[in-house]
């Protein structure tokens, strides 16, 4: 108006001009703006499909991609995620499960049963607790567009653990033409329902992955616990990046051009913890299980006497001083089943937990060591292993064992642990691991309390019957109290036959700016959902 | 090419370590690795793999990764803008600065300048590529703020922010190449110097500058490019360590990601490029050969 009267413009009118702009920009700014959170991820991603392969990063993909049927809260417990409402028949054979409206894969079309029972299938096909699952299951049917039943053939107590496995693999829902693809064959293309879309035509392998939020996906209403409850996207597009060089990593977590470093190695937090803006947090409440396995196949450790004197060689402590040093980081543990587990229980772990070195070495003769070389196998590329593996063959050198240590990268190891020769013909005698403790939450999934010898038991083929037949009959168990019993019977007898022996627990914290808020406590990490990227003051 | 596509295929197949067990995963049974196995046709006899390989090779098709599921030439792909970008500033920076360098040491024989040509020569060579790197991060990136700590940024997002992240690596790596070529360029210009035509030419009155450029560097010239080409091939394939500290996604780390991972196809394909880059290198350098000094004949 004031051009229009042909009037010069007064100072008030300049200043409501600006103050609107400022406005304007204030408010539309949040809007517009795009919040990009910057990870630098614990392995490069290879691979896309969590069903064929059970590497932990492609398990984190899924968990950006897809969604579960049931997913594990923080009481360990199994509660639904994509279902609504479930039933069981009162003979405890038929389970039916109802889907949640408005689910939707990224593709926008509906997700129904029909997709359910194929990705179940699939699953079922490659993951040790999926093909008992699927051992036990008489019938998968659709009853209608997003009502399914799954009937059994006997009672089996894990049907909702298993569909809520938080770790590898993981029961991930994809659609039916793409469920429907050969299990040992990678699946052609990511289609999920999770709160995150997969951009292929981003992904370049070694370098970054790209997820973008997805603006359909309908959250639960519950917060979130674990991989249950409430998955809300609060950042626009995610970005993971592979840093190979560690250090290179810290440094651009310390200046702000990635916000998030995974696993950082242990010995560079005091630098991160000293760093402002910057905080390290344990995320994992259960931690990693350090495992000694031995191969049962071949002498010394074919005999049990050989296997029982590797348990009074061990001190846990020793282990975690020299492969992590800081207390804060590690703890022993004597529990097959994880410490801080529903399943803990000390039973039978007396000569883990106090080191005699004598003792030992009595047990190595008893067994009839003759002063044949032990080969141990040493993943030079992985230094807790690798630091592991040095421990081991000092120990054995005091118990007057010869000890072989032939180094090597964890992909050669990977080959040569499947080798069922004589350690003098390309088999060994030792190799050192481990797991995330959330994969051996019970004795069906901790693969390492298996005796099922050459066929069905884990590298070192441990043959029991009697474990075997433990573990059958935990599956079957349906009361809480029973499995309990029945967990400390296979861990009892696991130490009487030493599947393995535990190096003691430890964590590996994750390191970010300040600007993150919103990270989730969980034995599988990071989940991506719920985490915010607040503007830099 | 021929000869080191049957080598390499060779080697590979004959080395530890399996795909299979890798792809398998902790739960694997030996039943899942068979099938593995037999679904990458890595139970076939080697002759049987072979043949097919090569029939996708005469065709121009490197196969596709074992892992993740891509074509490998799309991976090779992605990686050689900034491999050669990388090759491409670090030569510059090089040539820049070393051939002058070497250029006043010859010319200066003896003096304090040609020691201290030696000196930072030596200290170029025996210093880690790592141990730089990260000198110059803190410096520059971490306490100056000057340039990012990591990463590579095609030129498609902007000039300067390419170039921006790329002064640190190319800095850090040029500098081995520097004392490499200032030595060349040195004993070269020296050998020429002592020339009979030089002589003539300061007979003649030529200022040091026409002698210098004109008449020793010209003819010293050979054995200075043939190093420059052989720097390239070496920064195609072979700063692994710089491509780590830098974070540039280069072919450097592609190779070390494939050989962990014993993805056989990446390899191949890797190792087939590499040799033709060196076929090509020396083919050109031959030619520059020709250019620089008539006398040469092929």
């Amino acid at each position: 108006m004031a051009i229009l009267d042909n009037k010069p413009i007064t100072t008030p009118v300049i200043r409501e001009a600006v103050f609107a702009v400022l406005l304007f920009l204030w408010v539309s700014a949040p809007v517009t703006a795009e919040t990009t959170l910057k990870m630098v991820a614990h392995a490069d991603l290879k691979n896309i499909d969590p069903i064929w392969t059970t590497a932990y990063i492609t398990r984190n993909h899924g968990y950006m991609v897809y969604d579960t049927l049931f997913a594990l809260d923080e009481n360990l417990e199994p509660t639904p995620q994509m279902v609504d409402s479930y039933s069981i028949s009162n003979d405890g054979l038929t389970y039916t499960f109802t889907l949640r409206e408005k689910l939707y894969w990224h593709n926008g079309t509906p997700v129904t049963s029909r997709d359910c029972i194929a990705s179940l299938k699939r699953w079922g096909a490659r993951d040790g607790m999926g093909q008992k699952l699927m051992d036990m299951t008489a019938s998968l049917e659709p009853l209608d567009q997003t009502t399914f039943s799954l009937t059994l053939r006997e009672p089996y107590g894990l049907v909702l653990e298993s569909l809520g496995k938080i770790s590898s693999n993981v029961p991930f829902m994809m659609p039916e033409h793409i469920a429907l693809t050969d299990p040992f064959k990678q699946i052609p293309e990511t289609i999920g329902s999770g709160p995150f879309k997969f951009l292929k035509s981003e992904w370049i392998p070694g370098v970054k992955v790209v997820y973008v939020k997805n603006e359909n996906y309908v959250p639960r209403k519950e917060s979130p616990s674990y991989a249950a409850g409430g998955k809300i996207a609060k950042v626009d597009r995610v970005e993971w990046l592979y840093i190979p060089d560690a250090a290179t990593a810290m440094n651009a977590l310390i200046a702000g051009e990635i916000d998030l470093f995974e696993a950082p190695p242990i010995d560079l937090l005091p630098i991160m913890e000293a760093t402002p803006n910057v905080t390290v947090q344990d995320l994992n409440p259960l931690g990693v299980q350090g495992w000694v396995r031995l191969n049962h196949l071949y002498p010394p450790f074919n005999h049990p006497d050989a296997r029982r004197a590797m348990l009074w060689l061990i001190d846990q402590t020793h282990y975690l001083q020299a492969i992590i040093g800081n207390p804060e980081y590690y703890r022993t543990c004597p529990a097959f089943f994880g410490c801080g587990t529903p399943l803990e229980s000390d039973v039978g772990a007396t000569p883990l937990m106090q080191q005699d070195i004598e003792k030992a070495r009595n047990l190595f003769e008893t067994a009839g060591y003759d002063g044949s070389p032990v080969v141990l196998l040493q993943s030079t590329d992985i230094p807790i292993l690798n630091g592991a593996a040095l421990v081991t063959a000092q120990l054995l050198r005091e118990a007057g064992i010869q000890v072989e240590l032939q180094a090597m990268d964890w992909s050669t190891l990977t080959s040569r642990r499947a080798v069922t020769d004589p350690p003098d013909q390309g088999g060994w005698n030792i190799f050192l691991t481990w797991w995330g403790s959330a994969d051996v939450l019970n004795p069906i999934m901790n693969i390492g309390v298996s005796g099922g010898c050459r066929d069905k038991a884990w590298f070192g083929w441990p043959c029991d019957e009697q474990i075997e037949q433990l573990r059958d009959d935990f599956a079957r168990a349906t009361e809480p109290s029973m499995q309990r019993d029945l967990a400390e019977q296979v861990q009892k007898r696991a130490y009487e036959l030493v599947t393995y022996a535990s190096f003691g627990e430890f964590k590996t914290p994750v390191a970010f700016r300040d600007e993150i808020k919103g990270l989730l406590v969980s034995p599988v990490y990071p989940f991506l959902w719920n985490v915010e990227k607040q503007s830099q003051q | 090419m021929g000869v080191v596509a049957l080598f390499v295929f060779l080697l590979l197949h004959l080395s530890p370590g399996d795909p299979a067990t890798v792809i398998a995963g902790d739960y694997a049974t030996p039943e899942d690795i068979a099938r593995i196995r037999a679904q990458l046709g890595l139970d076939q006899p080697l002759y049987i793999q072979f043949t097919p390989w090569v029939g996708q090779l005469l065709h121009g098709d490197l196969g596709v990764s074992i892992f993740s599921n891509l074509p490998v030439s799309q991976l090779i792909g992605q990686r050689i803008a900034p491999t050669l970008s990388l090759a491409f500033f670090t030569l510059s920076i090089a040539i820049f600065v070393a051939v002058p360098l070497g250029m006043l040491a010859a010319w200066k024989s003896g003096s304090w300048i040609d020691r201290g040509v030696m000196a930072f020569s030596v200290l170029g060579f025996s210093t880690p590529v790592f141990v730089l790197g990260y000198a110059l991060i803190y410096f520059f990136s971490l306490k100056l703020n000057f340039f990012p700590v990591q990463g590579y940024v095609s030129i498609s997002e902007g000039l300067w922010p390419f170039v921006h992240r790329l002064v640190l690596p190319s800095i850090t790596l040029s500098v081995i190449f520097i004392a490499l070529f200032a030595r060349i360029t040195r004993a070269s210009v020296m050998e020429i110097l002592e020339e009979d035509y030089i002589r003539t030419a300061r007979a003649k009155g030529l200022s040091n500058r026409t002698i210098l450029l004109r008449h020793a560097l010209r003819n010293a010239a050979v054995p200075i490019i043939t190093v420059i080409g052989i720097g390239f091939a070496l920064l195609i394939g072979g700063v692994v360590v710089t491509e780590s500290v830098f974070n540039i996604p280069g072919l450097g780390r592609l190779t070390v990601d494939a050989v962990l991972r014993r993805d056989y196809p990446v390899i191949q394909g890797i190792i087939l490029v590499f040799s033709a880059t060196y076929v090509l290198v020396n083919l050109i350098i031959d030619i520059l050969y020709v250019a620089l000094d008539p006398r040469i004949r092929f």
